[in-house]
């Protein structure tokens, strides 16, 4: 039991990434409402920053800026450092520019969604495919 | 199809619980992530590149190509926008105009040819007119400089503290949202007009590529910035840094015209009357 109860703890950040993600997959496939859907989208894309991120985290690291990157007793390069004192960069690289794009991605899809309104006067999707059943 | 989509998302999310059980811990230092290619970036980014904040250095020299291309995603999502929904209105569309007088509250039918009297007191109003909270109004005009000075800021720091390109350049859209929204979109279209968001967004993304394609004419690799150094008058790794600062005022301001843009559009459903 307390193998398990270590396991949950030791691995929690993966179990708040997969409920997310399942509450956003949930929303794509169930939702009737478009908006809804695009909602569901977005929660998903955080789930996935949310595990990039906590990856790159290290116990006992700091964020990855280099202190005394350009400080006048050491000197350019003269300091060591070492990879264990600050958090891996790569996974908030990635993120950085995936936030940004998440947000231009949400403008389409909600551009895409005004344009359907404005074609059919419903954003339901089972309305949507009766009008187009019917015609 | 509730049930299945709650059966769908069930069966993948135990999927996914078995697979993180050998996932490496939380923080673990020796995690695959932390061991392979990201100690040579936290090591070797202060002699290579000559940037402290190690984030803006792997974004904008390591995986610079990565960059490059999602600043293009931004500005084709931008351009998307504007393709899905702009509409122009046809010349006998627009025949008449409505203008309030704001110190009486009078609203005035203008027909075609007819002209406002030359005063500063008359705004361009829609059909329906919905009224701007004067504190809002006031209190969003005096923080937007302020906003404005702090993502400039944002944007320059980014080598030595947490910022560069992008984050900047969100929080200068944001500036110009706030006054879009506090105000109405006119009075934003009047000192940002729509060709210049659009020109300004295409000239961020050609100011990235451009650096890319100097260092291409100066005989080094694509975007490798260390070619820069005789035009910069500095050494090589110091031209790296440089380089970086360039193309991250390239993404900010197609990142700023971007999210500028999508807004416009997207609030005034394409056509660019009083918006939100």
């Amino acid at each position: 039991m307390t193998d398990f109860a270590q396991l949950v703890v030791a691995k929690y950040n993966y179990w708040i990434y997969i409920t997310l993600m399942m509450i956003g997959l949930y929303a794509i496939i169930s939702k009737n409402n478009l908006v809804k859907k695009i909602l569901g989208m977005n929660i998903f894309q955080t789930a996935i920053i949310l595990f990039y991120v906590s990856i790159g985290a290290k116990k006992g690291a700091t964020i990855p800026i280099l202190e005394h990157g350009h400080g006048p007793a050491h000197g350019a390069g003269s300091h060591v450092v070492h990879a264990a004192d600050y958090m891996n960069p790569l996974p908030h690289v990635l993120m950085l520019t995936a936030i940004v794009v998440g947000v231009a991605t949400l403008g389409v899809a909600l551009a895409l969604a005004l344009k359907v309104y404005r074609h059919y006067h419903t954003l339901e999707e089972d309305e949507i495919l009766a009008q187009i059943r019917k015609k | 199809m509730k049930f299945l989509g709650l059966v769908i998302a069930f069966i993948t999310g135990v999927f996914l619980v078995y697979a993180a059980v050998d996932f490496p811990d939380w923080a673990d230092p020796e995690s695959p992530a932390s061991t392979h290619v990201s100690p040579h970036f936290i090591e070797k980014t202060m002699e290579e590149t000559s940037v402290p904040n190690i984030v803006t250095a792997v974004l904008a020299d390591y995986r610079t190509f990565d960059t490059m291309f999602e600043a293009t995603v931004i500005f084709s999502a931008a351009v998307v926008c504007f393709f899905v929904l702009r509409t122009f209105l046809k010349k006998e569309e627009r025949e008449e105009r409505l203008y309030r007088h704001v110190l009486t509250g009078v609203t005035i039918r203008v027909k075609e040819g007819g002209r406002i009297p030359p005063s500063d007191d008359f705004e361009r109003i829609d059909d329906s007119w919905i009224p701007h909270d004067l504190i809002i109004k006031t209190i969003c005009r005096l923080m937007v400089p302020f906003i404005q000075i702090f993502a400039l800021y944002v944007v320059a720091h980014g080598h030595h503290s947490p910022g560069g390109g992008f984050q900047g350049g969100v929080i200068l859209g944001a500036s110009v949202i706030v006054l879009a929204m506090s105000h109405d979109l006119r009075t934003t279209l009047q000192r940002m007009r729509e060709k210049v968001v659009g020109i300004l967004c295409a000239v961020g993304v050609l100011l990235y590529a451009g650096t890319g394609a100097l260092c291409l004419l100066l005989g080094m690799n694509f975007l490798d910035y260390s070619a820069l150094a005789p035009i910069l008058g500095v050494g090589p790794v110091t031209a790296r840094s440089h380089g970086i600062l360039i193309v991250e005022i390239g993404v900010a301001i197609a990142v700023m015209t971007a999210m500028v843009w999508i807004y416009n559009n997207v609030s005034s459903r394409g056509n660019y009357n009083e918006g939100l």
